[in-house]
């Protein structure tokens, strides 16, 4: 029988035949390692000597003084190694492909981070490692290309479908299902078919757990509003889970793109566009047709531009315990602009989503009011893709110049 | 009912052959002259792949097929209304072959009975297991359609017979692991998998990925009720176009 769990009417496990077995056996060794309370303290103690965990809670305090409203906090999630929050669950499934005997790891990505933190994992513990990545990302992230490739990972450009994200993903299943006997696939983020939407979230939930003791620690006194990105939802997950038995709002930020009337946004829940459909393995939310046809999506973050969204946060969008909104493209820059200068840190394009929607709101709210927004990830090593969004005409020159220098 | 025209065919033929087109690919129109030729050529059943955008089982030319047939234009509606054609010009049974957002999302039931008023026979969800599949499964019996199940190569024998009390019609048994349309090593491994096969269920067997000359076809005479053919059809009408079918067919038993 196949393990399926549903969050409200989200989830469950829509799993070719062929997978099950495979499923099965995932599905045990995760039920085992949860219940082990060593694995917990392996994955703790691996995210503390080879990342940056606990990764610190800083107080934003030009921003705040610049908006004259709550109380600023920053989670630092750009601190993890390799630069965003994929480091927690791609280290933390890498421990479970070590109890499960297998040798290599697949992955799908978007902006490139989940794929850069899957092949490091790899070379770490001496994993054969292919990466799937939108041939459109391939190009929009070719940094992050050379970084994988230099891990020893394979790069496979999707040319199949929209060529971004949501291709990946098929790709890596269509991989797994010829070499599952040896081959995990790490996915990245909480959404696929159970147990990947709880795995995710419960490896994540090392952020939400920290961030609440630290804002008591620091303040004595739970925060009023949390903010986080929403591609798939793992970070917003993480952080997420720390305040849910709180009387804390929780405030999930989707890619808004050119706008949601535009219809080029990758806003499945707070849109009106997505509605419920089966893909990939999941029941979610999805940006379709009225035959079920995926859409194509659109944002300046390739890491929200996809068309599903976790089946959590779905099922919380439906009961009302998250509330969630979307920053455009234009909002978004000028979030991340105001965030370098302010107070020195660089978040990523995804991040910044997060920033935009917190920006909204902080002077609205009363002083005694605090805040705090997932800063998933850095976006300085974004620095191509965050230059050409800022139209930045002396990084124009030089790359010119450069591509003139290796012409000749 | 589908099973009992299966067993009445298999007593004037040692294996029947199943076929596979994705509707709307390269054309509407064309799509009716491969099913014409097909079954002029013999081609004892048949199913109808209804496109969809992210159809995650399927290896490449079929992907593509699938694309390709978005992208001019097909749309589920003139998918089933391809169906109602061929079943009331051919005397075969037909099958809708999709993934299941297409049913979800037109509704499950009244999907089905959209199937059942065209005279369709039944159909194949890859990604639907009977787990997940409690409304299609309930649809497909009030509608006496038959719910194709799958067994693959890592279905242990316990599960192959739990899918069968839910299976109709016959059980279409994936060769190998791997997505449609690579290569099948048509070996004794596969043997050893059918005749477990034979165990798990009393209904026909069909295989499908990667059957494609007559060779195939010959290895599972005896082992098999049903080779299908997907892949390599299309890949013909690329190459060398529709009326390349009919012979290309014939040519298989």
């Amino acid at each position: 029988m196949i393990t399926t769990r549903y969050y409200g009417q989200f989830g469950g496990a829509y799993l070719p035949e062929i997978l099950v077995a495979t499923f099965d056996q995932l599905v045990t060794a995760f039920e085992a390692a949860k219940n082990d309370p060593t694995f917990w303290q392996e994955y703790q103690n691996v995210m503390s000597t080879y990342s940056c965990r606990p990764t610190p809670l800083t107080f934003a305090e030009n921003l705040t003084r610049h908006f004259g409203g709550a109380r600023i906090y920053i989670k630092r999630e750009d601190l993890n190694h390799t630069g965003a929050h994929k480091a927690n669950n791609v280290m933390g499934q890498g421990l479970l492909v070590k109890r499960m005997g297998k040798t290599r790891v697949i992955a799908e990505t978007g902006a490139g981070q989940h794929g850069v933190a899957t092949a490091t994992m790899a070379a770490r513990f001496g994993f054969r490692c292919t990466i799937y990545m939108g041939e459109v990302d391939v190009w929009r992230q070719r940094p992050n290309v050379f970084w994988m490739e230099r891990l020893g990972a394979r790069v496979i450009p999707v040319k199949e479908g929209t060529r971004i994200l949501k291709d990946a993903i098929n790709e890596a299943f269509r991989d797994w299902v010829s070499n599952m006997d040896d081959t995990h696939y790490v996915l990245g983020t909480a959404c696929g078919p159970h147990p990947y939407p709880e795995m995710v979230a419960y490896l994540q939930s090392i952020i939400g757990k920290e961030a609440r003791a630290q804002v008591l620690e620091i303040e004595g006194r739970l925060p009023t509003r949390v903010y986080a990105c929403v591609g798939g939802g793992s970070n917003a997950m993480g952080i997420f889970s720390g305040f849910f038995d709180d009387p804390v709002e929780l405030v999930g930020v989707e890619a808004g793109g050119d706008g949601l009337d535009t219809g080029r946004h990758a806003s499945r829940l707070a849109s009106r566009d997505g509605s419920i459909g089966v893909a990939q393995g999941y029941k979610t939310c999805f940006l379709q047709n009225t035959d079920g046809q995926m859409r194509e999506t659109h944002s300046v973050a390739a890491g929200l531009d996809y068309v599903g969204v976790s089946p959590i946060l779905a099922s919380m969008k439906e009961s009302g315990r998250v509330r969630f909104e979307a920053a455009t493209d234009k909002e978004v820059l000028e979030a991340a602009a105001l965030t370098i200068r302010k107070e020195g840190l660089i978040p990523a394009l995804e991040s910044a989503h997060a920033f935009a929607q917190a920006f909204k709101e902080a002077p609205n709210m009363s002083s005694d009011d605090l805040i705090i927004i997932n800063q998933s990830g850095r976006g300085d090593k974004d620095i191509f893709t965050i230059a050409d969004a800022f139209e930045d005409p002396e990084w124009r020159k030089f790359i010119i110049k450069k591509a003139e220098g290796y012409r000749a | 009912m589908l099973e009992s025209y299966l067993r009445s065919r298999l007593k004037q033929k040692d294996i029947l052959l199943m076929t596979h087109l994705v509707v709307g690919y390269p054309s509407f129109e064309a799509s009716f002259k491969i099913i014409e030729a097909m079954v002029n050529a013999g081609v004892d059943l048949m199913e109808l792949q209804v496109p969809f955008s992210e159809p995650i089982a399927d290896g490449p030319v079929i992907l593509r097929a699938n694309q390709k047939a978005l992208e001019s234009g097909a749309t589920v509606q003139k998918s089933l209304d391809l169906a109602k054609s061929v079943a009331r010009n051919f005397d075969i049974p037909f099958l809708i072959m999709t993934y299941y957002n297409i049913l979800f999302k037109y509704g499950t039931d009244r999907f089905v009975a959209e199937m059942a008023e065209r005279n369709l026979k039944g159909a194949i969800i890859p990604d639907l297991p009977p787990e997940e599949g409690a409304d299609y499964l309930q649809a497909m019996e009030k509608y006496g359609l038959a719910p194709i199940m799958i067994y693959s190569p890592t279905t242990p024998l316990e599960r192959m017979m739990y899918l069968s009390t839910f299976a109709r019609g016959f059980i279409y048994c994936v060769a190998r692991k791997g997505v449609t349309g690579q290569d099948t090593r048509f070996s004794e491994e596969l043997v050893s998998y059918l005749s477990n096969c034979r165990k798990a269920t009393k209904l026909p067997l069909a295989v499908g990925f990667g059957v494609k000359q007559k060779e195939d076809v010959d290895f599972l005479k005896g082992k098999a009720d049903i080779a299908v053919i997907g892949t390599q059809t299309i890949r013909i009408v690329e190459e060398q176009g529709v009326e390349a079918v009919g012979d290309f067919i014939r040519g298989l038993r």
